[in-house]
């Protein structure tokens, strides 16, 4: 109990350390201030008419804009000569499966959707939503690193570094963390001693490694996405279901005996389970897609509020309403610093929950 | 009313019934807290499992009315 709290305690200074600091937040919300408005207004300004005339802005498409995946990581807009504003954005690779054959090129040969692209005989072009299409009407498989893969990619770089370099500090000096992994440390101990221990039990090593990737993972890919123009990577359904998938692959790989007959032989009346054995496997499938659906309408949610808050400057037109809407982004902003941590928490606890509850021993049924 | 507008209220009760929900164990913890505190450790983590059971079902009918308001 005192570990637990120990840790507990551990974990919350540490974080108060790292998001509550005083300066720290202080210089981070000045950072969103300063950082967040240029980056929006030009871009919302791209949201409304070239023809420069004084149309409607349209705060449903400039968001999605923000929350949904792109072919190219989109930074800002600049005024350029002939008065329209150009988008400047860092081209990503786009790789392409037509008709036996791969197409590799990079997006900026689309121009912003104004162009198409010529391999051989193929001809791609830019829809409205973004989705690259072939224009002789051959289906395309897209396995392009678009603005969430790359930023996946650059998580994954910070993880490897962070930790590896963690890793190597254990070297040699009688075991004494040095460096990064003090502040590593803590926060591993926090996911084993008051994730994995209290809902896995005694066979906790195993699916160690699992959970402490989806921990730092999930963390790490929330915070990315909070930077402006960061991408929106934890708030896309793909990436939620996949990782639900492993929780649900690895819950019912590791699940007993006991589990088992559970779903399928459970202790009720035998005209009961034309009801119960169904009911028991939706529950499987629940599960992990609870998970799925809480992870990514957290995040969504959250990138969603904030970009609003923003758009309500150009709804009103007014230039009032942006001290107002500003505070607002400020509060958000530091309780989506929270909720970054907090998810990633709740999904590491729930996978622990379901993976404990799949490695439930028989004897343990005699207290029933 | 439009469907959008319908879908708009529907997401609306669903945060009704999540508010209420996290809120009655947001106060309960709290005195369970109050009453024993050596155990806060233990009742916290209770209580995040029960407000993320809560918030996932209100989260899925909130999905709903999304996708059907687009």
């Amino acid at each position: 109990m005192h570990h637990t709290l120990q840790n507990q305690a551990n974990f919350f200074r540490l974080s108060s350390l790292l998001l509550g600091s005083k300066r720290l937040s202080l210089i981070v919300c000045f950072g969103f201030i300063f950082f967040v408005s240029p980056v929006l207004a030009s871009d919302s300004h791209s949201g409304q008419d070239s023809s420069g005339s004084e149309s409607e802005f349209n705060p449903v498409t400039t968001i999605l804009h923000h929350v949904l995946d792109n072919h190219d990581w989109h930074l800002f807009d600049l005024p350029g000569h002939d008065g329209h504003d150009h988008p400047v954005s860092i081209p990503l690779p786009i790789i392409l499966y037509s008709e036996g054959q791969f197409d590799l090129f990079m997006s900026s040969a689309f121009e912003h959707g104004h162009a198409q692209v010529n391999k051989g005989d193929r001809v791609y072009a830019l829809d409205e939503h973004g989705h690259i299409l072939d224009l002789a009407g051959h289906s395309v498989l897209d396995f392009s690193i678009t603005k969430n893969v790359a930023s996946m990619l650059v998580a994954v770089l910070l993880l490897l570094l962070i930790f590896m370099s963690g890793a190597k500090s254990y070297e040699g000096v009688h075991g004494r963390p040095v460096g990064i992994a003090k502040v590593v440390e803590p926060l591993v101990l926090f996911v084993r001693d008051d994730i994995a221990i209290p809902n896995i039990g005694h066979n906790y090593k195993r699916y160690m490694p699992y959970l402490l990737t989806a921990f730092f993972f999930i963390w790490i890919n929330n915070l990315l996405g909070l930077i402006p123009s960061g991408a929106n990577f934890t708030g896309n359904i793909s990436v939620t279901a996949t990782l639900a998938v492993f929780t649900l692959l690895i819950t019912n790989f590791s699940g007993t005996k006991t589990y088992w007959g559970h779903i399928f032989t459970p202790h009720v009346p035998l005209w009961l389970y034309p009801i119960m054995i169904p009911v028991e496997m939706v529950g499987i499938v629940a599960k992990p897609i609870a998970l799925m659906i809480r992870l990514f309408a957290n995040i969504t949610a959250g990138h969603i509020i904030i970009l609003s808050l923003v758009s309500l400057i150009f709804v009103f037109k007014s230039l009032l309403i942006a001290p107002v809407s500003l505070v607002f982004v400020l509060f958000i902003s530091c309780i989506e610093l929270l909720v970054a941590a907090l998810q990633a928490y709740v999904f590491t606890l729930l996978s622990a929950l379901f993976i404990g509850l799949a490695l439930e021993e028989p004897h343990l049924e005699a207290h029933h | 009313m439009t469907i959008p507008g319908i879908a708009a209220i529907g997401a609306g009760l669903a945060v009704l019934g999540a508010g209420v929900g996290i809120g009655r164990i947001g106060g309960s913890a709290l005195e369970a807290i109050a009453r024993q505190p050596e155990a806060a450790g233990k009742i916290q983590t209770v209580m995040i499992i029960a407000a993320a059971l809560v918030e996932g079902a209100a989260l899925f009918a909130v999905v709903v009315s999304l996708l059907v308001a687009g």
